[in-house]
């Protein structure tokens, strides 16, 4: 049903639940929180038509604490009942909140069909490279030789990086994100929101229990500059302290040079072109790890299933001679008995 | 069309059931289906079976590659396919050997003679040729050389190519079955233009090939006799052929659209389930969302995320795939959101006898779920009540916000009968509890104190926004709750919910005698053979015999213990080894039950049913 009345001026109060919020002191899980009940008053969208479907672990209690439409429903399995909701009505604003484990693992294959699907779905992977709820098992994105309650010795599994797999499952929007960055992290959701299509945002997020420090050396403060490129479309690929290191292309492989040094001029530096239809570079840049790169790596407008869906039901309709079901039921070969 | 050459009046028959057998690819199920429509429309009732391979196609001519359609029609009423076949059609040799045994004595064989090459043979397995070694002399054996008539029949007719010639053979056998019964080729024809309307060739080539078996019947004279069976007594109405699957896939649209929903399925393709799929998916124009998942678990959690959301939300599966939806199931149960499960069951374990009918997912439908975890079940028992049953599973569904499982099995769903057609104004009402009062914020489990159904209140509804899970929740508030006493509490409304659907689901009847010396107790796809075991059984005098059979399984019927209290004996008959027969002893222990099972992938055989019933009395 639409209305034309105005949307009214939420403020982040208005998405927040009764519910005690039962994280571990110090857990990034309160940053991303936050930053979704303060971006969500300036999506511009109604909050009885906000939904946030999650399935199990850490991050998956998320919908108890927003003050919206919410299912915490079963290990790995949100994006199925995210694309149930959003098929049955496409007016909705359909988030799943997930981990490295519910949506690596568990749910490795339902996260894939959706992003090659496209529907208008968004996606918040809180990866902290282990399972929290289960009390520190290694993930699919822990590090090879990682010791864990199940990795004595060490991990022999070697490690899922999500946003190839994303981009290789063709995924039209992918972001990477620190989860110390309240701010950036506000910024993105409202762009995935925005976004028609899939959008998957991967938080960097650090479990204070069971993996504590893991991005330290890309997230903390003294070091981020150097190890992380935060990028947007549009804009030269520059990093460093005073925006003095970029990256340039080299033949098949992408390099960090700096600016003065051996001739390069800011010319020479790639600018980032998220929209490409071509995932090739966006690849790249999901691969490089010094530094890490973050910010929305891809956002290539395509339909989405709604959209597809939709217009091959108009077209049928538009052919059929069935308005109601008795027309079915009494076409074709039918016969009378007296 | 029929000429002075016809001396013989035809024989009257009361019912006849043929068989049309050959490769899979020799277009059995298409002969068997134009000889089904055809019998219908002139009048008869009819029942058919189609029994193929599990294989895309076997090699030719091989005894497991085989496809078969059985049909039953008659003058008077026909409740199951049959089980002694009248009139063999056999396209070769493999087809032959593997369905002889199902053949009468004395009855008739029509053989294609071209089939019965030294090659063939010995793919089926004959040391010697059955036609000639005296093997069949208990049969009337028509030998037609098929193959050679159709190419000379169609040698005039330019441009078709040979596996054209060949695939229209069929239409040979078809052209002299109707001879044989005395039916007209009109319908056949006009199908026949149809399916071919952008291809003359093949309309003239099947057309001519249809009246070429029709007059070579009418000129042999080794065809002795030509029968007729009248028209059936049925009451009045439009009607139509349909299949199990297809009703299933009808009943729910009528229900989306009396209930004034959306219909949403979220499924896998697994047989023999998937022609719902199939049947749903050309209904855009109805609105229908029918979406084709990655995998069963998908399938049910989009219907799950559909129903959160206000449609109403199917799913559709075979026994595996029942398994693999187990989890989500539960979360329905435990969301309290209204969903329709659907199992077209088959031979299990594991892929099991995927072709093949069985009844042995009951238990898995009752119980196949962690925690003590509710759901309605249902059975359709007959092709067409596949309608009533699908219906019946949406309006339980919306209005006790519920999960309910439909089993239905691949004999029903696959089988075809005549169904009087339903308008969707003559169907029950469907109340569904979707509510858009602000008051009942944050009391998303407020139940109906009658049915304790709770609310339905949809995302995009003002006022009502709150979080469900599959975590234990307080009882009003909805909210996560490990208060042990609750978690008791929501443990037994969950349960006395569904037992409250007694009060909104009709009585148990008895056909046959209401009271004596022995009661037949069936549930789901063996209504068919168990009342016509039962009706002949009366014909022959045994009068003390009743049927009381289940279509609602949990909650069963408030008058079950009624009903069996009348009988001395009680014989409860499944395929499969005694699942049904263990939830009664549960529910009603105060009677002993004797049980009759059969698990060999097929229905019951009346002779099977009959001789148990006899030794029980």
């Amino acid at each position: 049903m639409e209305t034309t009345t105005p949307i009214p001026a939420y403020t982040f109060k208005d998405f927040t639940s009764d519910q005690e919020v039962r994280w571990c002191p110090g857990c990034d899980d309160y940053v991303i929180l936050r930053s979704m009940q303060k971006a969500l008053p300036d999506m511009g969208v109604r909050k009885e038509d906000v939904v946030f479907i999650s399935g199990i672990g850490c991050s998956s209690r998320f919908p108890y604490y927003m003050d919206t439409y919410g299912m915490h429903s079963i290990h790995g399995r949100a994006p199925g009942i995210a694309t149930g909701v959003k098929l049955a009505n496409p007016n909705l604003s359909v988030w799943v909140m997930t981990g490295d484990g519910d949506s690596m693992a568990i749910g490795g294959n339902h996260f894939i069909h959706a992003l090659r699907r496209n529907v208008d779905l968004n996606i918040v992977m809180f990866n902290n490279e282990i399972y929290g709820l289960t009390k520190g098992q290694f993930s699919p994105t822990s590090l090879l030789g990682q010791k864990t309650k199940s990795s004595p010795y060490g991990n022999t599994q070697p490690p899922f990086s999500p946003g190839e797999l994303a981009l290789g499952a063709n995924a039209r929007f992918f972001a990477r994100i620190a989860g110390n960055n309240p701010k950036v992290i506000s910024q993105i959701l409202i762009e995935a929101h925005q976004f028609k299509g899939t959008s998957l945002i991967e938080v960097l997020q650090n479990c204070v229990i069971f993996n504590d420090g893991c991005f330290d050396s890309v997230t903390n403060k003294d070091v981020k500059e150097d190890k992380q490129i935060f990028l947007e479309h549009g804009k030269p690929m520059l990093f460093g302290k005073d925006k003095e290191k970029g990256i340039v292309l080299k033949g098949l492989k992408l390099e960090v040079v700096t600016i003065g040094e051996n001739g390069v001029t800011l010319a020479d530096i790639l600018v980032h072109d998220a929209k490409e239809k071509d995932p090739t570079l966006h690849q790249m840049l999901v691969r490089l790890e010094h530094p890490m790169v973050t910010g929305v790596i891809r956002s290539y407008e395509d339909f989405t299933l709604e959209e597809r869906e939709d217009a091959l039901t108009a077209e049928v309709k538009a052919r059929s001679p069935f308005t109601k079901t008795d027309d079915l039921f009494f076409s074709g070969e039918t016969y009378q008995v007296k | 069309m029929i000429t002075e050459k016809i001396k013989i009046e035809p024989e009257v028959l009361e019912a006849v059931v043929v068989r049309f057998v050959g490769d899979s690819g020799d277009g059995m199920q298409l002969t068997g289906t134009q000889f089904t429509d055809t019998s219908a429309m002139f009048g008869n009732d009819v029942a058919t079976f189609p029994n193929y391979p599990s294989e895309i196609r076997a090699p030719q001519g091989s005894l497991y590659g085989v496809s078969g359609f059985q049909v039953h029609i008659g003058s008077v009423e026909v409740s199951t396919p049959g089980d002694n076949v009248d009139l063999l059609v056999a396209m070769n040799p493999a087809g032959l050997k593997a369905n002889l045994h199902a053949l009468k004595p004395k009855q008739t064989i029509i053989v294609d003679t071209d089939a019965f090459t030294s090659k063939n043979l010995e793919k089926a397995a004959y040391a010697t040729n059955p036609l000639h070694d005296g093997s069949l002399d208990n049969y009337k054996v028509i030998e037609v050389p098929m193959t050679s008539l159709t190419k000379e029949a169609v040698k005039d007719i330019p441009g078709l190519d040979n596996s054209a010639i060949t695939r229209s053979k069929n239409m040979f056998s078809l052209g002299m079955i109707y001879w044989m019964y005395n039916r007209s080729t009109e319908h056949t024809i006009d199908f026949i233009n149809k399916k071919f309307k952008s291809k003359p060739q093949l309309i003239e080539a099947n057309t001519k090939v249809l009246n070429a078996g029709f007059y070579y019947a009418e000129t042999l004279e080794l065809i002795p006799n030509s029968y007729t069976i009248s028209p059936a007594k049925m009451r009045e109405g439009t009607y139509r052929i349909i299949m199990g699957n297809t009703a299933t896939a009808w009943g729910l649209l009528a229900a989306a659209e009396k209930a004034g929903l959306e219909l949403f399925l979220g499924s896998y393709p697994i047989t023999p389930a998937t022609d719902i799929l199939h049947e749903l998916v050309k209904h855009k124009h109805f609105g229908v969302k029918a979406f084709q998942a990655e995998d069963e678990i998908a399938g049910i959690t989009s219907a799950i995320g559909a129903s959160f959301a206000g449609d109403l939300a199917v799913t559709t599966t075979s026994g595996p795939g029942l398994a693999l939806k187990g989890e989500a199931i539960g979360l329905a149960v435990m969301t309290e959101l209204p969903l329709v499960i659907i199992n077209v069951q088959r031979g299990g374990p594991s892929t099991g006898l995927p072709t093949k009918t069985e009844q042995s997912d009951l238990m898995q439908a009752m119980y196949g779920r962690n925690g003590e975890s509710p759901a309605i079940v249902l059975a359709a028992s007959t092709p067409a009540n596949c309608f009533n049953y699908a219906y019946e599973a949406a309006r339980l569904a919306l209005e006790h916000m519920t999960p309910v499982i439909l089993l239905t099995d691949g004999y029903i769903a696959n089988g075809s009968a005549p169904w009087k057609i339903k308008s969707v104004s003559e169907m029950p009402e469907i109340k569904n509890r979707k509510i858009t009062d602000s008051t009942e914020k944050n009391a998303p489990f407020n139940r109906d104190p009658e049915t304790l159904a709770r609310n339905w209140a949809v995302p995009g509804t003002p006022g009502l926004e709150h979080r469900i899970g599959g975590l234990e929740k307080d009882s009003i508030t909805g909210n996560v709750s490990h208060v042990p006493e609750n978690h008791q509490t929501m443990t037994y409304i969950r349960a006395e919910k569904v037992r409250r659907v007694q009060e909104n689901i009709p009585e148990l009847k008895t056909e046959f005698a209401q009271s004596g010396d022995l009661l037949v107790v069936g549930w789901g796809g063996t209504y068919g053979s168990l009342y016509s075991a039962v009706k002949h059984l009366n014909k022959e005098g045994y009068d003390g015999i009743g049927l009381a059979h289940f279509n609602y399984i949990n909650p069963l019927p408030k008058n079950t213990a009624e009903i069996f209290s009348k009988f001395k004996t009680i014989v409860v008959c499944e395929l499969n080894g005694g699942q049904f027969a263990s939830i009664l002893r549960m529910n009603f222990g105060q009677f002993e039950y004797t049980q009759f099972n059969k698990i060999q992938g097929l229905p019951f055989a009346n002779d099977e049913l009959t001789q148990e019933f006899k030794k029980l009395i």
